[in-house]
């Protein structure tokens, strides 16, 4: 049940400050897209609009539009946790709850939304989530221990099983790998292949090897001068991205000669 | 060779020897600081002696020579930096010690005071038509539990609910602002104060020469209620603001979001402040003393008629101590009584601590390490 993502002229701003510009884009469904840019040009303030998480930082707003299958996330009439409850996210540190095991972690989207399920249904998605994940093999035989107990790259994988766990149509990540080892980030990138199937998916990245590894289509994002709103410079397939872009200050920023 | 690994590769070469030279510092040895310690404990005992100074006068005297001479000696030898370590290291030590004194002090004469009187007639008699000795603590006892426990139950969910309102909600609004000085002012509200408002609210109520035990939990909840604001607020705070979004991007409402990750999150920390919190307000004697009234029967009903408690049985032991029967010597049996009531409240408060902590290590956030 993946879905596309329609935004069109969206503009964000926290209180009176403008931090992103006229944002138009189509995000493809059952594929990745890759948020590239320098830091504090929006990109992860972008991303949050998806899901209605901007609004949670206090005089936070938008303008513009963002259509999911039709709907209008910033209708009035939508509520914010039900968007958010069909697109999940992943964030740049791995922030499992350090009050409840790798079980509970996993769970936890359906459990404190107090959701009634057997015990062989939430063990199952457990364990498919967990499997998705790719971190079952990891951990099934101490899914009672705490999650904080896992190393950097687990609790991030841990993380995203409970972010798949609630079973999103979009899922969002911001910057993921950040602060993961190579090994790590390699068995994020395999899992985010093996998701493409089934969800779309959103990434930020400051790693341009792993926009063009892991994106069908990378969105390039800049500041037009400093002090200046963020904006999207460039939105188009990854291989074309990487290649041959349409604007030269693209091509600056990924062959790495920015500025 | 500024570079910094050629740096430490120099110090394994032969020419090394001139800077690790360098690098030696003449060092006092270890027992350095006991010989001091001796010698100016001696010389004060000396002085003592010759010149018949109270003891006390002469163990300030030896401090005063441990701290001056100790970084003194340090200064011919060590130089400088190191002499000014050691003067801070034995002002702190200093410090502490000072600290430590009454403490110990204090504990030492209840102790040695009030255990004599302590036995299970002390435990289980109330003090209903005791005349000289005898006589026991069951009714204040039972009086500061329920009075207490009120009061925690008065002042828990309102303290909480104002934390959860100042970190939660009202982060940056004007009544957030006014809220957090108000409770900042009521920290400072003298106890006999929040007694006589208590008393003033009921009297207004139930007309005068009203005396109940629930008066008590009143005035002692308006001394807890900034006490457990402030650290719940604190406790809160230092949830991550990156658990509150992992929740929300679940789809998690905001109020499930605070009760079932804020809260445990910060669980232990809550509840290590609120028994605090109860370890302060159970000693209080004025505000109970107005409030509550005095009595020497018991009494299980906090919303009528009066209610001792321990503070206000040691207050009213020791100012009416009765009398020495006659043709025998030594203190009035109040004096024993206030003495093993206080020793009962000293063990209660000590026993509400160690629990806060074992609450708060066992509540706190686990880790695989922790375990």
């Amino acid at each position: 049940m993946a879905k596309s993502i329609d935004v069109s002229d969206l503009s964000i701003y926290y209180g009176d400050f403008l931090a992103v510009e006229g944002v138009n884009m189509t995000i493809r469904a059952k594929a990745v897209t890759a948020f590239i840019g320098p830091s504090g040009c929006g990109k992860s303030t972008f991303l949050r609009t998806l899901n209605r998480m901007h609004e949670v930082i206090p005089g936070a707003r938008v303008e513009g539009k963002v259509m999911v299958s039709g709907q209008s996330l910033y209708d009035p009439t939508i509520d914010p946790v039900a968007v958010r409850r069909r697109i999940g996210m992943v964030f740049q540190r791995p922030n499992p709850f350090p009050t409840m095991s790798i079980y509970d972690n996993v769970i936890a989207g359906v459990k404190l939304n107090s959701r009634k399920m057997r015990k062989s249904d939430a063990d199952a998605l457990v364990e498919r989530s967990l499997r998705g994940a790719n971190l079952w093999n990891e951990v099934k035989d101490r899914l009672d221990r705490p999650g904080m107990g896992l190393s950097g790259g687990q609790q991030q994988r841990l993380c995203i099983a409970r972010a798949i766990a609630v079973e999103p149509e979009v899922l969002l990540m911001d910057e993921p790998c950040s602060a993961l080892d190579p090994i790590s980030t390699s068995a994020i990138e395999d899992l985010i292949h093996q998701l493409k199937s089934e969800y779309t998916i959103v990434i930020v990245t400051h790693n341009m090897q792993q926009a063009a590894r892991v994106s069908d289509e990378t969105g390039f994002f800049n500041l037009k001068a400093a002090g200046q709103p963020g904006h999207l410079v460039e939105f188009n397939p990854t291989t074309k991205m990487f290649t041959n872009p349409d604007e030269p200050s693209t091509e600056a920023y990924i062959s790495g000669r920015f500025g | 060779m500024n570079h910094p690994t050629t740096t430490t590769t120099t110090l394994v070469e032969p020419d090394a020897f001139a800077i690790t030279a360098d690098l030696t510092q003449a060092r006092l040895p270890r027992w350095a600081v006991l010989l001091v310690g001796v010698i100016a404990l001696g010389v004060a005992g000396l002085v003592t002696l010759l010149t018949g100074w109270s003891p006390t006068g002469g163990l300030v005297l030896a401090v005063v020579l441990m701290v001056a001479g100790f970084p003194l000696w340090s200064m011919v030898v060590e130089g400088r930096r190191a002499a000014a370590d050691r003067l801070a290291t034995s002002l702190v030590w200093g410090a502490f010690v000072v600290v430590l004194v009454p403490l110990v002090w204090l504990i030492w004469m209840v102790v040695s005071h009030g255990v004599s009187a302590i036995d299970a007639e002390f435990l289980t008699y109330d003090m209903r038509n005791v005349v000289g000795a005898g006589g026991g603590i069951f009714h204040a006892l039972w009086g500061t539990i329920l009075v207490t426990l009120a009061a925690t139950l008065i002042s828990v969910p309102v303290g909480l609910f104002t934390a959860i309102y100042l970190v939660e909600y009202g982060r940056g609004k004007r009544l957030a602002r006014v809220t957090t000085f108000l409770v900042d002012v009521m920290t400072g509200i003298p106890s006999i104060v929040a007694g006589l408002f208590a008393l003033a609210l009921f009297v207004l109520i139930f007309g005068p020469a009203i005396r109940v035990g629930f008066g008590g939990a009143v005035a002692l909840s308006l001394l807890m209620i900034p006490t457990v604001v402030r650290s719940a607020e604190e406790m809160l705070r230092l949830v991550p603001g990156d658990l509150r979004e992992a929740s929300y991007a679940l789809g998690i409402p905001k109020w499930r979001t605070i009760v079932k990750v804020v809260l445990p999150t910060a669980l232990g920390g809550i509840i290590t402040g609120v028994v605090l919190a109860i370890s302060r307000v159970i000693g209080e004697t004025a505000p109970l003393l107005v409030v509550a009234g005095a009595t020497d029967s018991v009494n299980f009903n906090l919303f009528e008629g009066r209610m001792m408690t321990l503070p206000v049985y040691i207050f009213s032991q020791y100012s009416s101590p009765g009398v020495v029967p006659v043709g025998t010597e030594g203190d009035p049996p109040g004096y024993a009584r206030a003495w093993g009531a206080a020793l009962v409240l000293i063990v209660i408060v000590m026993v509400l601590n160690l629990v806060a902590r074992l609450i708060g290590t066992y509540f706190a956030p686990k880790t695989e390490r922790r375990r």
